[in-house]
Order: structure tokens, then sequence, then C-alpha cells
């Protein structure tokens, strides 16, 4: 019952935001509804058995309404619900022209999300996955910078393309199935042959590297990241692009382990490229909403590296990361957006000396950026560390270039802090305020985050350990 | 036999209704209640209640399936009236006949779910289609509905001309005119045990199929006649006559395609993966909408042709499933599309907040035309690569159908981008409250079917 409460308060509070005629109202309401989902989620975590709920929907295609939360379902549900909130409160005195309809799709996109996490029905799955897509286009595109129609849509094609190939791929195994259901156990069933494996691998592989983005599936992103409203992105880059690594975890590998086994090193590769091809443009970009972006590239480009090296720490590494790069990245985001409101410019050759102006803020940015250098004691150290352990053992040379992305990590974060909050003020600068209260709120409880888990990993190692386990029993 | 007979009668009723009064507006009331009318006897028909027997000589067959079609079909009809009964007024001077002409398109449609022989296939086509020339060009002081009408009259008249050749071919093959030849001995004078008139017969009649329903290579017709037929007429063509079309294609072919050996199977995919091609591609670089609709309806054929690719039981489930879907999401876009005055996209620019409920109920059947989940086009498009993968062996096929599906996202969401995310001030002609729960209770419908796709399907087994 949990499991679907969580689908449905986002989504009934969703459709009622649109109903609300004032801005202000639809703000107040969706941050007390984000709040609700993330009491439920909290009563989730701690409720020790695994939470399901099941249904009929639709007996004549063998598919059913199921939900189910494994560690892994309830460590990103967590992280979505905790998210929203913090986004929310971060965004709270921002404008929004037709606030009730952006405040409507952001929670329409959760209960997206929170399908996706959640389904153990292959078509259920595939329905949600497409669904959070949908509010987000119109967020972007309705809200967005001046690009944004154009960029949106490129978004939005690639990940339909992705989609849709992910559908012939379930149509496939659906039609393989001894009992012809698209239930998570009758598909983990289906034993292929390695040649099928290697086929379907790809057109399910395909939906999700572009949803992570992975390279050469990544040119989407940065403009779209760019382009969407900053709560948007945050969304986008913080919760959406975990689908694709959850997908991976959950559907992929223990579909075709044959086909995964053969090809681990292809996307091993992949990644590995995609994290310094993604961390040398960063250290060239100007603008800070592009460079969190490659920043986001090359640290997803790290988890699904460390998904396909077949090793037990390195998963429970990527199931860390995944929390915590969804933190960390919101944290930035929130410091670029305001810097963005504030200053009216998100070009780091036009900003300089807000440590003289704004203090707190100065601080916090010190802090979120460490998190993205993975510094010992912040909270992005342990998974990564895990992951490169992982790596490590996989193949030296490949953990050796990826290696590399960790110092270029240290030179474009700095070099961002560097010209943010040092160096002389510049005309735009001259006026700068600190933190907002509702900013300074959300971006301390962040801090916190960081700082515990930093210190003590072992609530969320605990929380996971049955799908690491999961996965490698299967194998 | 009760729909053909009724919808027959009352065609030449609602010609008379023209002599009685002038208003306009009753006479549509007279076409909705004539409508309701010919909805019920059929319902009466397929529930066994009562049904009016009439000794045809095996020429016609009733079963479930193409009753059923027959109601879907018939109550497509009558919400095409109900949506844009005022613009059907606003035609001509000559209300009372089109209606009288709609209904004669209905009767040959009717006969197109239950002919048993190639002849009454003939019959039916010709019913359908010979209306449907007049009604192209209804708009008869307009220079484009005029040439409109004239083509598709040639060019229907030419495939007519196909059709009886294959007919003609394969009554001499077999003797007979009924519709399984296999239950006659082949004369065997090719080598597989399939006369060479025989194939070249049913090879005519392909083609000439191909062209009703508009398949590429055979749709050259399409655009310009839907695009010069009155919108309304249009709205009529690509949605209830298509799908008539297409019942009678799988009718013909379920009987005959195995006489054809593999190379059926290869005829088919080039025919299918050229319309896909064709009608996505080109609609890409439509300006107008209506054209753009028009390719998409190409486009959308290509996707309904799977059902022949796979004949089985999902097959059939999904071409009723594409029926309802396509005919409810394209007769209410063109029914908010008539409320527009200037037909490219950029006329369309800035409806959502001209009008917000017609803006939203456009983008519900654009999401369906293409197919996203949630509505019901999505478990139309399922439907049909799900029989295709079930039949197997065609896993290409389905994958290049997926690709055009991507294809067409971009046309359809041109027009959502005009309406939401552009700014403009659309010229609207006056749009009433009931047209907006009109619309609005249509896109309620589809996405209840895009949830649970049995309503619609377990009519099939009540």
């Amino acid at each position: 019952m949990i499991a679907l409460l969580l689908l449905l308060i986002p989504l009934a509070t969703g459709l009622i935001c649109f109903g609300l005629k004032q801005g202000n109202a639809a703000k107040y309401f969706s941050l007390l509804a984000s709040v609700a989902t993330l009491g439920l989620a909290l009563i989730a975590v701690y409720t020790p058995s695994s939470i399901g709920y099941d249904t009929a929907w639709l007996s004549d295609l063998g598919s059913r309404f199921t939900l189910k939360m494994d560690g892994m379902g309830k460590m990103l549900c967590l992280l979505t619900a905790v998210v929203y909130p913090l986004i929310f409160t971060a965004v709270y005195r921002n404008e929004y022209k037709n606030a009730s309809a952006f405040f409507g799709l952001m929670l329409l996109t959760q209960a997206g999300l929170m399908g996706v996490f959640l389904a153990t029905d292959a078509l259920l799955f595939y329905f949600f996955w497409e669904l959070a897509l949908i509010p987000v286009y119109f967020l972007c595109s309705l809200w967005g910078g001046e690009k944004r129609i154009a960029v949106t849509f490129k978004f939005f094609i690639y990940t339909f393309i992705g989609s849709l190939l992910m559908l012939v791929g379930l149509l496939y195994m659906y039609f393989q199935t001894a009992d012809h259901s698209f239930s998570i156990a009758s598909l983990y069933a289906v034993k292929l042959d390695a040649v099928h494996q290697s086929l379907l691998f790809w057109l399910f592989f395909v939906a999700f590297a572009i949803k992570m983005p992975i390279f050469p599936f990544h040119t989407w992103q940065p403009d779209a990241y760019e382009q969407s409203p900053t709560a948007t992105t945050m969304v986008m880059s913080g919760v959406m692009v975990k689908m694709g690594l959850f997908a991976v975890v959950r559907w992929l590998i223990p579909m075709f382990p044959l086909a995964t086994a053969q090809f681990s090193n292809t996307v091993i590769i992949l990644s590995v490229i995609g994290m310094i091809y993604a961390s040398l443009i960063a250290i060239r970009q100007d603008d800070i909403k592009r460079l969190i972006a490659y920043s986001s590239i090359a640290h997803i480009g790290l988890m699904s590296a460390a998904i396909f090296t077949n090793n037990p720490s390195a998963l429970t590494g990527v199931m860390i990361q995944m929390f915590n790069h969804g933190i960390n990245v919101i944290g930035l985001w929130i410091l670029a957006d305001l810097i963005e409101k504030q200053l009216g410019t998100r070009k780091l050759s036009e900003l300089g000396g807000l440590a003289q102006k704004a203090p707190a803020m100065a601080i916090l940015l010190v802090l979120m950026a460490l998190a993205n250098i993975a510094l010992p004691l912040t909270n992005a150290f342990v998974g990564e560390f895990l992951m490169f352990n992982g790596l490590f053992g996989h193949n030296i040379w490949m953990a050796a270039v990826a290696g590399i992305s960790i110092i270029l990590a240290a030179v474009y974060t700095l070099n961002m802090v560097q010209k943010i909050i040092y160096g002389n003020l510049s005309a735009r600068t001259e006026n700068a305020m600190d933190l907002p209260l509702n900013v300074k709120l959300a971006l301390v409880i962040i801090a916190i985050l960081v700082i515990v888990f930093g210190v003590f990993p072992q609530p969320m190692i605990e929380l996971t350990k049955d799908s690491v386990r999961a996965l490698f029993v299967k194998n | 036999m009760n729909a053909i007979i009724v919808s027959a009668i009352l065609g030449v009723v609602m010609m008379f209704t023209g002599i009685f009064t002038k208003h306009k507006s009753s006479i549509t009331l007279t076409a909705i209640v004539a409508l309701f009318i010919l909805l019920g006897v059929n319902l009466l028909n397929s529930y066994g209640i009562f049904s009016i027997q009439v000794n045809t000589h095996e020429l016609l067959y009733f079963n479930k399936l193409g009753l059923y079609f027959n109601t879907i079909l018939i109550a497509s009809t009558l919400l095409f009236v109900l949506l844009c009964g005022k613009e059907i007024e606003k035609v001509g001077i000559h209300t009372a006949e089109y209606y009288a002409l709609i209904f004669f398109v209905l009767c040959g449609t009717t006969i197109l779910t239950s002919f048993n022989g190639l002849l009454m296939l003939f019959l039916g086509i010709e019913i359908l289609s010979i209306p449907l020339y007049i009604l192209t060009g209804a708009d008869k002081r307009n220079l484009k509905s005029n040439e409109a009408s004239l083509k598709y009259f040639l060019m229907g008249a030419f495939s007519t001309g196909i059709m009886l050749m294959g007919i003609a071919l394969l009554y001499g093959a077999t003797g007979s005119f009924t519709l399984s030849v296999q239950s006659v001995q082949p004369l065997s004078l090719g080598t597989q045990g399939v006369s060479f008139l025989q194939a070249g017969g049913l090879i005519l009649l392909f083609v000439s199929l191909c062209f009703k329903v508009s398949a590429a290579p055979f749709h050259f017709w399409t655009p310009d006649v839907y695009d010069g037929a009155p919108t309304v007429f249009t709205s009529f063509m690509a949605t209830i006559v298509k799908a008539a079309g297409f019942f009678a294609f799988i009718k013909v072919f379920d009987a005959n395609a195995a006489l054809l050996g593999p190379s059926w199977k290869i005829l088919l995919s080039i025919v299918i993966i050229a319309t896909l091609f064709v009608g996505n591609i080109t609609a890409v670089f439509q300006r107008s909408i209506k054209r753009m609709l028009a390719y998409s309806s190409i486009a959308q054929a290509g996707f309904m042709l799977f059902a022949l690719y796979s004949y089985n039981d999902m097959a059939y489930q999904g071409i009723l499933l594409y029926t309802v879907a396509y005919c409810l999401a394209t007769i209410g876009f063109f029914a908010v599309l008539m409320k527009v005055k200037d037909y490219t996209f950029d006329g369309l620019n800035g409806l959502a907040a001209a009008s917000p409920v017609l803006a939203f109920s456009a983008t519900v059947f654009l999401l369906s035309l293409a197919g996203i989940p949630l509505t019901a086009g999505f478990f139309a498009k399922y439907y049909m690569l799900a029989s295709v993968v079930k039949a197997g062996g065609a896993l290409w096929m389905v994958i290049a159908a997926v690709l055009f599906a991507a294809v067409s996202v971009y046309y359809y969401f041109k027009v959502i981008q005009s309406m939401y995310f552009k700014e403009g001030q659309p010229e609207l002609n006056e749009i009433t409250t009931g047209f907006k729960l009109g619309v609005l209770l249509l896109a309620a419908g589809i996405i209840a079917i895009g949830i649970l796709p049995s309503i619609v399907l377990n009519w099939l087994y009540f």
C-alpha cells in the first residue's frame, strides 16, 4: 500500500495543482505534497521487509500492475522523495509564469520517476519510463531558455527512439517467456542463446544509455541541461539519469547475463572515453550550467563502467553514488541558479570576488565543489573509491585512464570555484547579496547530508545490500 | 443484414428531409437521430435479438467481428456528425444530400464488413466510393475541390478496373466468386499448384486494394484529394472509409494469402516499408497541417498493414483497436483543426493561450496518433507490433516500424509546439461550450482506452 501511495500522492497532488488559481498557493501546496511523499518514503525505507502492491491490469496481455520495493528501489525512491522538497524550497522565491502548471508538471514527473523505480512488471515499467518524459518535455519547452524548443525536441526524440527500441526488445522477450507474462520473474527465467542475447542487449542498452547518457549518446544532454529551467535540470540530472543506471541493474544484466559478459568491456571503454572526453570539455566551459552538465556526464560514466565490472564492491559503490551524486549535483545546480537569478549571468568570466560579498554562499559552494571532486569525508568519496576499486580489479589500464578524470575533475571544479568566489569584483558581482533564507535552508540540509554520508555511509550500504547480492547470486 | 438495409433506407430518407425543412440544423439533428437508429439496429443484430433475414445465396456472411466493426464505424460516424455537424452545414447549400451520401457510404462499409464473395466486395467498394467522389467535390465553387474530385474519380475508376480484372482472372481460374478459393480445386498450371491466373488475379486485387487504403506506391492520389476536399469530408474519408477498406483488405487475403506462398510476405513487406517510409518522411516536410495529416494517414496505413502480415488473433484485435484509436484521434483532431481559420503550422501558434481546452484535447489526439503510452494509440501500435513479433521472424520490420514511429513524433509534436510554445493570435471560428465538452470527453475516452484497452476488446468476446 505504501508503494502505491508513493506513486499516487505525487500524481494526485500534481493534478490538483493544475486547478489551483494562485501561483503561490501552488508553490506552497506542492512543497507540502513533496514533504508528505518524503515522510512516506522514510517509512518505506525503515520497513524492514520488502513492500509491494499487486493488482490485475491487462490480463489479456499478460501484464499486471505490480509494484515492489527492494533495497535499490527504496534507495532511489528515497532519493526522489528527498530531492523534491529541496528543489521546491530552493526555488520558492523564483517567479514562474503560470506557476500552478509548472509545479503540477513537476509533481507528475515525480510520479513517473517513482513508477519507474517501483514497477516490477516490464510493461508497467515501460509506461512509467515514458510518462516521466512527457511532463519534462513540457517543462523544458515552456519555461526554458531561448533555444529551448529545438533543444528539448532533440532530447525528446532521442529518448523516444531509445524507448521504442526497448519496447521491441520487451515484446520479443514477452513471447519467449514460458507463461507469456511481463512479470520480472518470468523475464528473468528466459534463457536465450548468446546470439539472441547480444541483439536484445543492444535494443535495451541503447534506451538506457541514451537516458544516462553515456558516450556517444550524450549529445542531447548539455544543451538540455543548459536550456531547461533549473528546477527541471535538477530533476533531470539528479534523478532522471539514475533511471538508466537503475534499469541496467534491474532489467538488463539479469535478463542477458551472457551478452553482459560479452559486451562489458565495450561498455566500460565507452564509459571511460565519455569520462575523459566530458572532463576535458568541462575544463574549457565558461558557462556554469554547461560545466556542471559535462561534469555530470563524467560522473555517470564512472557509474556505468562500475556496473559492468561484475564486482560486488563496485556495485555497492554505484548504489551509494547514485544517491550521493543526486544530492551533490542538486547542490551545485541550486548555487548556479542562485547566481544566475541574482547576477544575471552564468559566465565564469563575468563573475569573481563573491567570497567578499556572500561568505555563506562561498562556504557552501566550496563544500559542494569538494564533494564533486569526491574528497575524503564527503559523501562521494566512499562510492567513487569502491567503484575505482572494482574497476581496478577488472582491468588496470581502464582504471588508470578513468583515474585521470579524477584529476581533471579537480581542475575544472576548483577552477570554477576560483573564478566565482575569488579574484576581483566585477561589474556584475558588485551588488551581490548573500543567500536568501530558503536557499540557505536547502543548501544546509544538503551539506549535512554530504558530510553525514561521507563519514557514515553504512546505512546506505545496508539498505541496498539485498539488491547487490541478488544480482550476484543470479549470475 | 440490418445495417445494410437500414442505412440504405435512411440514406433515401435523408435525401427527402431537404424538401421538408430548410433549416440546416434540423437536417443535422435528423441525421444524428438516424445514426442512433442505425447504431441501434446494428447492435440488435450483433446481440442476436433481432435481425432481418434475407437469403443472399451465401454472397453475404455475418459474423461477430464484422458486426462489431460495423458498430465501431457507425459510432465513429455518429461522433463525427456530433462534432462536425456545423461544419458540414457550412460546406454548401445541399446539406441533406451530404448526409444522404454519408449514409450511402455507410451502406458500402457494412457490405465490406460482411461480403463473402468477390462480387459483393466489388459492389461494396463501388457503393462506398461513388458517394465519396461527390463529397470530395462538394465545395463546387472551389477549384481545388473540383480538381480533387476529378482526380479521385479517375484514379478510383482505374483501380476499380484493375480490381475487376483481378476478379475476372480469379473467376477464370476457379469458376467461382467465393472468397475462399482454396476450397475449389485449383487448375494446376503453375508449379506450386497455384495457377498463373489465380496468382495474377490475386496480385491485381492486391494492387487495387492498396490503392483504396492508400498504401505506397499507390498512394499518389491521397495528398491531393485529402487536401482538396472540404476538410470535414477529409476527416470522414481518412477515418471511417479507410478503416472499412482495411477490413475488406484483410478479409480477402485472410482466405487467399496462403496461395501466394512465401512471395506474399516479401511483396507485403516491401509495400509496408515503402508506405511507412513515404508517409512519415514526406509528412515531415509539409507546411500545411491538413496535408501533413494526409501523409500521416498514409503512414498510419503502413502500421495497419501489419495486421495482414501477421494474421493471428492479435492482428484482429489490433486492427479493431487501431481503427478505434485512429478514428477517435483523427476525427477529434480534424474537429479542432476546423475551428482554426489558417491550416498552416503557424496558424495554430498560441492556441493554448486562446483556448486551453482545445489545445489540451488536440494534444491528447496527437499523442495518441504518435503512439505515446497512456493513450489509445499506444496500444493500437503495440498490438500491431506484438502480432508481428508473435508471428515470428521479422524483427527487422518491427525495428524499422518503431524508427518510423519516432519520425512521426517529429511532425505531430511540431503541432504541439505551435500550440503551446509559440506566441500568436490564432483566428478562431465560433466555439460553443458543447463542442468544448465534446472534444474533452473524446480526449478522456482516448486516455481511458489507453489505460484499459480491454474496454474495446472485451466487446469482441461478450
